[in-house]
């Protein structure tokens, strides 16, 4: 129902991308610990493209925990090591939208050092980057379950990325793709909200749940693992819930059933 | 049903320092459902408008620009309404205004005071006051005159009863006014009806807010949907309207894109039932219009949230928030719930008072993607968060200052970042043992499981190729 989000955020204007230009891959810090699967896929996905991906060692973290809550001098010098470790490289992608969001949306409010906003503006959502700067709308990928996404409220409101994930789920052979009912709704984890109104963070969560369950899907993805973390915990605890299976985007879109 | 204890900032759930967190209470499941269907019922109505997001930017426009002249404005609405015989007195705040409103009062020999719906007199509290020098004020709107009649406050800035049921009315009605009990909703506003009609024949004064006050003809505007409004306005013979200084808009041409936003954002309507524009008292009428800054200027100061002062009071933004509709409007703590009131609240009475207000949000920012004037709500949020961490606040604290403190330097370089990351690793299980869960870890756990002990980092299996 709701179509009025496409023409909220401002549109990108994407740069074009050279064959043979090296991609540096951003890990968010939760993901290179909680959900390693989810980078790998990410890794995988480029490198069939025939991209060379890149690593930064030194990286760790956006600093979007500490900007949302309140702690901006913290999150500033995240920020700055940041914008330090990925300043050599034009192309900057992250398996989450929620990260690059701050990245590209939030650098400037922390730090409006023209350096820190220009690095920050390069940093590119990864289905974002398969579909709108590649143009592939199909990875090859075969995967015959029932499948269901949400999109996280970063991805599609800061970010404005709302088709790129559904094109390339859609295209996935054999799988049967089961819509989210009220996907545009947030699912309640929202950070640091999570543990600090967890009651309400719970009930929102629990509608997206009933929701997920209500699609008819077997598989819940996302292109946020936070959104996923959070969905997921609450459906380890019952038990039609523990038959879902929760995985990144990336994980289905490199796999070959 | 009965809420006193929530009606006032420092009885606000929210606002409550007894647990760590934002205590929440559960909002009625009416007030969520409402909710939800009016959020749908708007976004039918305005997804069938080609220009609409056009029509966004000019109001968001022409705000910005009525709040960087607002001197200039007000200016010329007073010159515009003083030609046409209207007093018009300022107020520095809400004890002024009172006072100002019971000075006239007594002047006209008032007893009795019907009102239009209006936001800033709640701010004021000025039933009470009125009720204190012995002038009795009814609110004629229904959704205040049921709120009134419950001695409740407003869950909602534009439909206040909303969490009331029509069994709760029906229920109301026949406590304090001794009606037979009804449910049936004809038959409840048959009842409310007769019961208003008297009170506006007896009344010596009518007061009313103000949707839009247009500097260069000097009119003032009202919608609303009753036609309450139009006979709190128009039968007694004084008219006491009291507005908020960010109210200006400069120009009557405006007018027409803000009264086709305001009903359809608001309500699902494409236009209100009744808009009034009222050009002067007629002959032998007296009107006064007061205009109230009462913290308004402290957010002009402030160029991060200056653009919330353009806030229509639509109630959009309540209805789409996924928090407002679990918590409902009480849980806020003053005058305006919702994503706009945890924007304005803290600022207007104060961080020391309200700085947890603008955490009440998962950020997720479906208020600002249906507000129609483009107030970016989750960004001035996250703003005001940093000033609560930052200046003398409710929610300023050295422990979490120093968490964050070495969260950055645990996140300043990759063997500092691995030496945390084992640390948690570590330290997560075996806080299961612990006879008490530390906080973060026992609000995760609550209805959530942890995710599962993952195997090697990315960055330790990482291979260059």
């Amino acid at each position: 129902m709701i179509k009025l989000t496409q023409s909220s955020p401002p549109a990108w204007d994407y740069p074009k991308y050279e064959p043979g230009e090296p991609v540096a891959l951003f890990v968010p810090c939760y993901i290179d610990q909680f959900f390693p699967a989810a980078a790998e896929a990410a890794v995988e996905l480029l490198r069939r493209q025939n991209i060379s991906v890149v690593f930064p060692k030194e990286q760790t973290c956006c600093g979007q925990p500490a900007f949302n809550s309140g702690y901006w001098d913290e999150a500033r010098r995240v920020v700055r090591h940041f914008c330090d470790v990925f300043e050599p490289y034009r192309w900057i992608v992250g398996p989450s939208g929620s990260c690059t969001a701050m990245c590209r949306v939030f650098f400037e409010h922390v730090d409006p050092d023209p350096r820190i906003v220009e690095i920050g503006s390069r940093v590119v959502e990864l289905t974002e980057f398969l579909v709108e700067v590649l143009g592939v709308t199909d990875t090859g990928a075969r995967y015959p379950h029932k499948v269901t996404m949400h999109n996280g409220c970063h991805t599609r409101r800061e970010l404005g990325v709302v088709e790129p994930p559904l094109t390339l789920l859609k295209n996935v052979h054999d799988l049967e793709y089961c819509p989210l009912p009220d996907m545009e709704e947030c699912c309640g984890f929202g950070g640091t909200f999570s543990v600090k109104m967890p009651g309400t963070s719970l009930a929102m969560g629990a509608t997206k749940v009933e929701n997920v369950l209500r699609s008819g899907a077997d598989v819940l993805v996302s292109p946020d693992s936070s959104c996923l973390m959070h969905i997921g915990g609450i459906l380890q605890r019952s038990e039609a819930g523990r038959r879902i299976q929760v995985k990144h985007i990336a994980e289905i879109l490199v796999a070959d059933e | 049903m009965n809420t006193n204890e929530h009606g006032s900032l420092e009885g606000a759930p929210f606002l409550k320092d007894k647990t760590p967190g934002l205590a929440e209470p559960a909002g009625s499941v009416a007030l969520g459902q409402s909710c939800e269907r009016s959020a749908k019922q708007v976004y039918e109505l305005l997804n069938a408008i080609k220009p609409y997001q056009d029509w966004r930017e000019a109001a968001h426009r022409i705000k910005q620009y009525a709040l960087a002249n607002l001197d200039k404005l007000l200016v010329e609405l007073e010159r515009n309404l003083a030609a046409k015989g209207v007093e018009v007195i300022y107020a520095a705040d809400a004890a002024e205004a009172n006072r100002l409103v019971i000075e006239i009062a007594k002047k006209h020999n008032v007893k009795n005071v019907v009102k239009g719906k209006t936001m800033v007199s709640e701010e004021m509290e000025l039933n009470h006051k009125l009720a204190a020098v012995g002038i009795r004020a009814l609110e004629t709107d229904l959704g205040e005159y049921l709120v009134q009649l419950a001695d409740q406050r407003p869950t909602h800035i534009v439909t206040p009863a909303l969490h009331l049921s029509a069994e709760d009315v029906g229920r109301l009605f026949a406590d304090k006014l001794g009606e037979p009990y009804t449910a049936e909703h004809r038959a409840l506003t048959d009842i409310a009806r007769r019961h208003l009609r008297e009170e506006y024949l007896k009344a010596d004064l009518g007061i009313s807010g103000v949707n839009f006050a247009v500097a260069d003809t000097g009119s003032l505007v009202i919608v609303e949907n009753e036609g309450n409004g139009g006979l709190s306005i128009s039968v007694p013979p004084v008219h006491v309207a009291l507005m908020g200084i960010e109210k200006i808009i400069p120009r009557i041409d405006y007018l027409p894109v803000f009264l086709n936003l305001l009903g359809r954002s608001g309500t699902g309507q494409k236009l209100t039932t009744y808009t009034h524009v009222i050009h002067g008292p007629a002959p032998g009428r007296k009107m006064y219009l007061i205009i109230i800054d009462n913290g308004r200027t402290r957010m002009l100061a402030d160029p991060h949230t200056r653009s919330a002062l353009s806030c229509i009071r639509c109630g959009a933004c309540l209805n789409r928030c996924p928090v407002y509709r679990r918590v409902g409007g009480w849980a806020y703590g003053w005058v305006y719930p919702g994503p706009i009131g945890s924007i304005i609240t803290p600022q207007m009475v104060g961080l020391d008072k309200a700085a947890k207000l603008p955490f009440a949000s998962s950020l997720c920012g479906a208020c600002a993607e249906i507000c129609p004037v483009k107030i970016d709500i989750p960004h001035q949020l996250v703003y005001l968060r940093k000033r609560g961490a930052n200046e003398r606040s409710s929610v300023n604290s050295w422990i979490e200052r120093l968490m964050w403190k070495s969260w950055a330097w645990a996140m300043g370089g990759s063997w500092r970042f691995r030496l945390a990351a084992l640390a948690l690793r570590i330290g997560t299980p075996l806080a299961k043992f612990l006879p008490w869960k530390p906080w973060y870890l026992g609000a995760w756990a609550r209805g959530r499981e942890l995710p599962k002990a993952p195997g090697p980092a990315f960055r330790k299996t990482w291979k260059e190729r």
